[in-house]
């Protein structure tokens, strides 16, 4: 019989995540927010609880937990704020999970350690000035110098997270290496460590929402690594990036889930202890209907979650799955948000309130690790369409 | 060192609690959860234990229910719990609570007892010197800072007006107050673990005690009646003829808020 109840442990984990966010993120997040100021004792806290190792095994300074348990620790995060939330999605999905997926041994042993206790954050380059959604736009191109067995980089990349953080130790290079056969761009994974001569990371972005998380473009010029940086295959960046962003959209979903329930929370809350007409706004049913359907939509959207992790957990084919549960998750959020607001009056749009906040990270939702228009893409495709 | 914790689980203090019909605390329609000052002893058994080397062990006296605050607290790094169970418990006072405590840390001969220095249900603050007069041990209590060195404790005790530096040595027993430490957060690492640590069952008969010397029947405090607590008023209005400052600062102190 399908169950969607969670096993004990993954309860628990949610628990904890669930009074860390609380206790921790909540009083102190929406000062970083208005000041753009990355949380840096936040997520050293997070990283000693060992959410940045959650889908790691032990061998690695992992939990020995897996992906399903990262995304509840990302609902539960962003139950309360999203920038924290996509910082460790960024930072494990992104950034190590390449490194622990198609790493070498060598690389897994120099990298993972930092990075799974969150000591260290890495980044995932892809898009760049022209190519998000269509990564065969990549211009970055790596060439390697036989003379000295270096790949040269060269080249631009926008939006990156976590790229720019005093703790941030490489960024995961998607760069044109060659011509296949058939005439397309051979892609290729190039590790780049943070500080490498002619990487430089600008100034971050002036960002609608997620206002404390870390993005920067960045630019490549002449940048020289070791031949040995390749991650995994030479030719394998297209097949790679596909594996991560497929992954990737569970837990968007999941932090879009947290999001949208978060919405839920608050409006409660607000409406049973604001009065207007002589009563709880929360009396009048058209309030009352606002927060139903807010959970109809956060409830629905974290069935579609479960549902796509459990298929990729169990090895099966889940990608049309990940992009239901994105789309719907990312609507959800947006849809939430600009309701939650609007129980909120006049204080839903000043940036103190939770739900202020949750409107501005909502839409960002519906774009990072693939539009909206491209999961419905792939869903189509999944029909044969 | 060999590190006992005491471990009790109480109702959320963060949801609405009440007692039941016969006057006990109502265990079974509130959500149940560690005693917040328990965590702070925990964190402080678990920070002896890396810096000294030894064993840190959870005891629990309470109903069934108890286990799930025995796996949360197994799941922040204690290495094994025991839990004293028994339906001829139910209706304890401090007193007969404390022998049980005892009767059980006397086959554990800890070094070192841990425990908070109030629970946020029953708010007596006697339990931890009750047991340090029936184990024949130190009571260090009330403390917000603890050193260890060899055998030597060191505990700042936290007073309302500062603290007094108090010393013992082992076997002793130290109650904390939430100021000492930063409790960890279980990591899904401890909440696997947990699930595999031992936890020792033991019964009333196990250690030698007869189930009219607790519960209800051999209570030394009886509760006689109970009142909800009164609705909140409008408070204290300062009005600032000058010295509405003095006057906030006065109000603070006399709450020792300051
Ligand atoms: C805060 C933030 C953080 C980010 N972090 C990272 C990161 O860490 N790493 C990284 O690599 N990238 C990151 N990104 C980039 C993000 O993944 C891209 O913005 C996203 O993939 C969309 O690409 P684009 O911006 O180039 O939009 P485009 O691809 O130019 O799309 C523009 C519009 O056209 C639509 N469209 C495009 N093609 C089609 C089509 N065939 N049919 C129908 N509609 C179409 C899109 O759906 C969209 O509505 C981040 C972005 C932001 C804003
Ligand atoms: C940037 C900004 C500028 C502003 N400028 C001015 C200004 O210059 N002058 C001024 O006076 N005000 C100003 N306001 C206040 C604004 O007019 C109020 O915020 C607005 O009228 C809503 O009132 P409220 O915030 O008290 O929300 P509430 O009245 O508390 O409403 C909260 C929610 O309850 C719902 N609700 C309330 N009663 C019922 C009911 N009977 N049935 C069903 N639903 C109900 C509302 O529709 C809303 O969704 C400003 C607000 C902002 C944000």
């Amino acid at each position: 019989m399908v169950d969607f109840r969670l096993d004990k442990e993954y309860e628990e984990l949610r628990d904890s995540v669930r009074q860390f966010a609380r206790e921790q993120v909540a009083p102190v997040i929406a000062d970083h927010y208005e000041k753009k100021t990355f949380p840096y004792e936040v997520i050293r806290q997070m990283g000693s609880m060992g959410l940045f190792g959650l889908p790691f095994p032990e061998e690695h300074g992992g939990m020995g937990g897996d992906y399903f348990a990262l995304c509840i620790a990302l609902e539960e995060l962003a139950r309360v704020d999203s920038s924290v939330a996509i910082t460790l999605e960024a930072a494990v999905s992104l950034g190590a999970m390449p490194i622990y997926r198609f790493g070498t041994e060598e690389q897994r042993k120099q990298w993972l350690p930092r990075l799974t206790s969150g000591a260290a954050l890495a980044a995932f380059g892809l898009t760049e000035p022209g190519a998000g959604s269509d990564a065969s736009g990549t211009l970055t191109r790596a060439v390697l110098d036989e003379s000295t067995n270096e790949w040269v980089i060269n080249g631009t990349k926008a939006f990156i997270t976590n790229s720019g953080t005093d703790i941030t130790c490489l960024v995961n290079v998607m760069a044109v290496t060659g011509t296949n056969p058939d005439g397309s761009k051979e892609l290729s994974t190039i590790i780049v460590p943070s500080g490498t001569p002619g990487f430089t990371v600008a100034p971050g972005y002036s960002k609608v929402g997620w206002c404390a998380s870390d993005t920067h473009e960045l630019s490549f010029d002449d940048v020289r690594v070791p031949a040995a940086n390749l991650l995994g295959e030479r030719g394998r960046g297209y097949a790679q990036f596909l594996r991560i962003l497929d992954e990737g959209r569970i837990a968007i979903a999941a932090l879009s889930v947290g999001l949208a329930q978060g919405c839920v929370d608050e409006s409660v809350t607000y409406a049973k202890n604001r009065t207007a007409f002589g009563h709880a706004i929360s009396d009048y049913q058209a309030v009352k209907f606002l927060i139903a359907d807010m959970d109809l939509r956060a409830h629905t959207a974290r069935l579609g979650y479960y549902d796509a992790a459990a298929r990729m957990l169990a090895g099966d084919d889940f990608k049309r799955y990940a992009a239901i549960a994105k789309l719907n998750a990312s609507n959800a959020a947006m849809e939430n948000s600009r309701w939650a607001t609007q129980v909120h009056g006049g204080y839903g749009f000043m940036n103190e309130s939770a739900v202020g906040r949750f409107y501005r990270d909502a839409k960002i939702l519906e774009v990072g690790e693939g539009t909206s228009e491209v999961q419905r893409m792939l869903i189509a495709r999944g029909l044969g369409l | 060192m060999n590190i006992v914790v005491l471990v009790k689980q109480v109702p959320d203090s963060g949801a609405e609690r009440t007692l039941s019909a016969d006057f006990s605390v109502d265990r079974a329609s509130s959500s149940n959860v560690i005693n917040e000052m328990d965590e702070y002893a925990i964190e402080e058994a678990l920070k002896i234990k890396e810096a000294h080397g030894g064993e840190v062990t959870v005891l629990t006296v309470g109903p069934a229910g108890a286990t799930d605050s025995i796996r949360k607290a197994l799941s922040m790094g204690p290495d094994k719990a025991v839990h004293v169970q028994d339906d001829a418990l139910h209706g304890s006072c401090a007193v007969a609570t404390s022998k049980v405590l005892a009767a059980a840390l006397r086959t554990l001969s800890p070094d070192l007892i841990l425990s908070g220095a109030e629970s946020t249900d029953g708010r007596v603050q006697v339990v931890p010197h009750m047991l340090a007069e029936l184990l024949g041990v130190a009571a260090l209590t009330g403390a917000r800072k603890l050193t260890v060195d060899g055998s030597q404790l060191t505990v700042e005790r936290q007073t309302d007006e500062g603290y007094e530096v108090v010393t013992a040595a082992t076997p002793a027993i130290v109650s904390v107050w939430d100021t000492i430490n930063e409790p960890r957060y279980p990591s899904f690492k401890g909440i696997m673990a947990a699930k595999k640590k031992p936890v020792q069952a033991l019964t009333l008969g196990d250690l030698g005690i007869s189930g009219d010397e607790v519960g209800f029947a051999g209570a030394t405090s009886q509760v006689l009646e109970f009142n909800k607590r009164p609705a909140r008023t409008g408070g204290a209005k300062v009005v600032d003829e000058g010295n509405g400052g003095e006057q906030l600062v006065s109000y603070l102190a006399s709450e020792k808020f300051v």
